[in-house]
């Protein structure tokens, strides 16, 4: 087997970069998104001046290299690790922590993380990152960054629910996770949802779904419509931007899928805001 | 929806008592940041009779814990959700407050001391700390500065937009 080398300041600056990126440069999908509501929402509603908001931010965050949001979040570090790689007197964990501090701190955004639930100290390096570590055939590695604010975090939830749960009753938690967080968390929603798995994959797996192009449906087409379903029904809630009324509350749901056990079928959905922040590339 | 109306602050009543539910409005003049942590602080001695480190009568607060200035003016700085400052609101209004400026719903309860104190609560555009940092002319750091992101920052902000979303006559836009 050829081993792959792959130098750690490599690593650390390609995490660096992706931060940067993913905070003040909004993902072509959801700009698309937004700017398409903005054309057929009603003319001269406020709804109507704050999608205009939205497309300014994204402008101005990307010319002068300013945060998108000030929430410039927790960050989930998804990789994917080639087998035949190899990374010399370093752990990967602490290589990517390294590229988070460093962006965080050249970059100017918030450091949102603080060292424990209770004691509450801020770390002042916005690390730890969350990391989630896979391992894949072949000698490169995939690398996507998702800072994500918790004004959106806050309002995700998971459910245990029966095996002989049909569609919908998925929908109908889907939706009212929508319900519930109603303006609070930034609309139009991006919904990430993890079905299947165990507890905690399900949130993986809901996350990890909101990397995905929202213009993308999910192969099955049988999750393609649950898809679609929870998109309408979600939609006819017109909760509206800022809870303002109107068409935009959820302008993407990406739903992923994983095996799961016979007595159950776990539901996660992850809420995401309309500055739902991504970047990946491989190395 | 309401007319776009441009008020100045500090917040005087008889401007408060002319804004409705569902107007826009631009606010120019001092504000100040207090979030979670600021927030427990400012409340705590308030219970325990001890002078607070700001004057907060007909004062402005906004839910925002901005990124950092660097060569800025500030950073991005829009509003943090508002519902997880409800359980303190009632006692701020009680001791001055007379505006505030977040994102979402409120409580039943903080839409009641709003119309008893004839205050009002504006929503900010959410997820816009970018476009929101343009309205910003100075920012300072007055209280707690070791919180970080979480201190409290005097604002002078031009023409900074919101729209009314509970008014002083408790009608609120999300009820």
């Amino acid at each position: 087997m050829n081993l792959r080398y792959v130098d750690p300041v490599k690593i650390k600056s390609t995490v660096r970069e992706l931060c940067v990126t993913a905070n003040t440069i909004l993902r072509d999908d959801v700009l698309a998104a937004i700017k398409d509501l903005y054309e057929v929402e009603t003319e001269g509603t406020p709804a109507k001046n704050m999608l205009k908001v939205l497309v300014d931010n994204a402008e101005i965050a990307a010319a002068e290299k300013l945060a998108l949001c000030q929430d410039t979040g927790m960050v989930a570090v998804f990789v994917e690790m080639g087998n035949r790689v190899v990374i010399k007197d370093a752990l990967i964990q602490d290589i990517i922590n390294e590229g988070i501090k460093e962006a965080y701190e050249d970059a100017c955004f918030r450091r949102s993380v603080v060292d424990g639930p209770l004691s509450r100290n801020n770390t002042g390096t916005n690390t730890p990152g969350i990391i989630h570590l896979e391992v894949k055939n072949g000698d490169k590695i995939m690398i996507a960054v998702m800072p994500k604010g918790f004004g959106s975090e806050n309002k995700s939830r998971s459910i245990m629910l029966d095996p002989t749960a049909d569609a919908e009753e998925i929908v109908k938690f889907c939706v009212e996770t929508v319900k519930l967080a109603g303006p609070d968390a930034c609309p139009p929603y991006i919904l990430g949802v993890g079905l299947g798995g165990t507890m905690e994959h399900s949130a993986f797996i809901a996350k990890k779904a909101l990397l995905r192009d929202i213009t993308l449906r999910n192969q099955d087409t049988h999750i393609a419509d649950l898809e679609n379903k929870i998109k309408e029904e979600a939609n006819n809630l017109g909760i509206g931007i800022m809870g303002l009324g109107g068409i935009s509350t959820v302008i993407g749901v990406n739903i992923e899928t994983a095996p799961t056990h016979i007595a159950g079928m776990p539901l996660t959905v992850n809420v995401s805001c309309h500055a739902t922040r991504s970047a990946s590339t491989e190395i | 929806m309401g007319k776009v109306r441009k008020i100045s602050t500090p917040l005087k009543g008889q401007d408060i008592r002319t804004l409705n539910a569902g107007d826009e409005v631009l606010i120019s003049g001092e504000i100040y940041t207090a979030r979670d942590q600021a927030h427990l602080r400012l409340y705590k001695m308030i219970k325990e009779g001890r002078e607070l480190p700001l004057d907060l009568s007909d004062k402005i607060i906004y839910y925002c814990g901005p990124t950092p200035a660097g060569d800025r003016i500030i950073g991005s700085c829009g509003p943090t959700t508002s519902g997880r400052m409800d359980r303190f609101t009632p006692v701020l209004i009680e001791h001055g407050i007379r505006g505030l400026i977040g994102k979402g719903k409120r409580s039943a309860e903080v839409r009641d001391t709003i119309r008893l104190a004839k205050a009002v609560y504006f929503i900010a555009p959410s997820g816009a700390g970018a476009y929101l940092s343009k309205k910003v002319v100075a920012s300072e750091i007055i209280a707690f500065d070791d919180l970080g992101p979480e201190a409290v920052y005097k604002l002078e902000v031009r023409d900074f937009p919101v729209i009314v979303a509970i008014d002083s006559e408790g009608r609120d836009i999300y009820v």
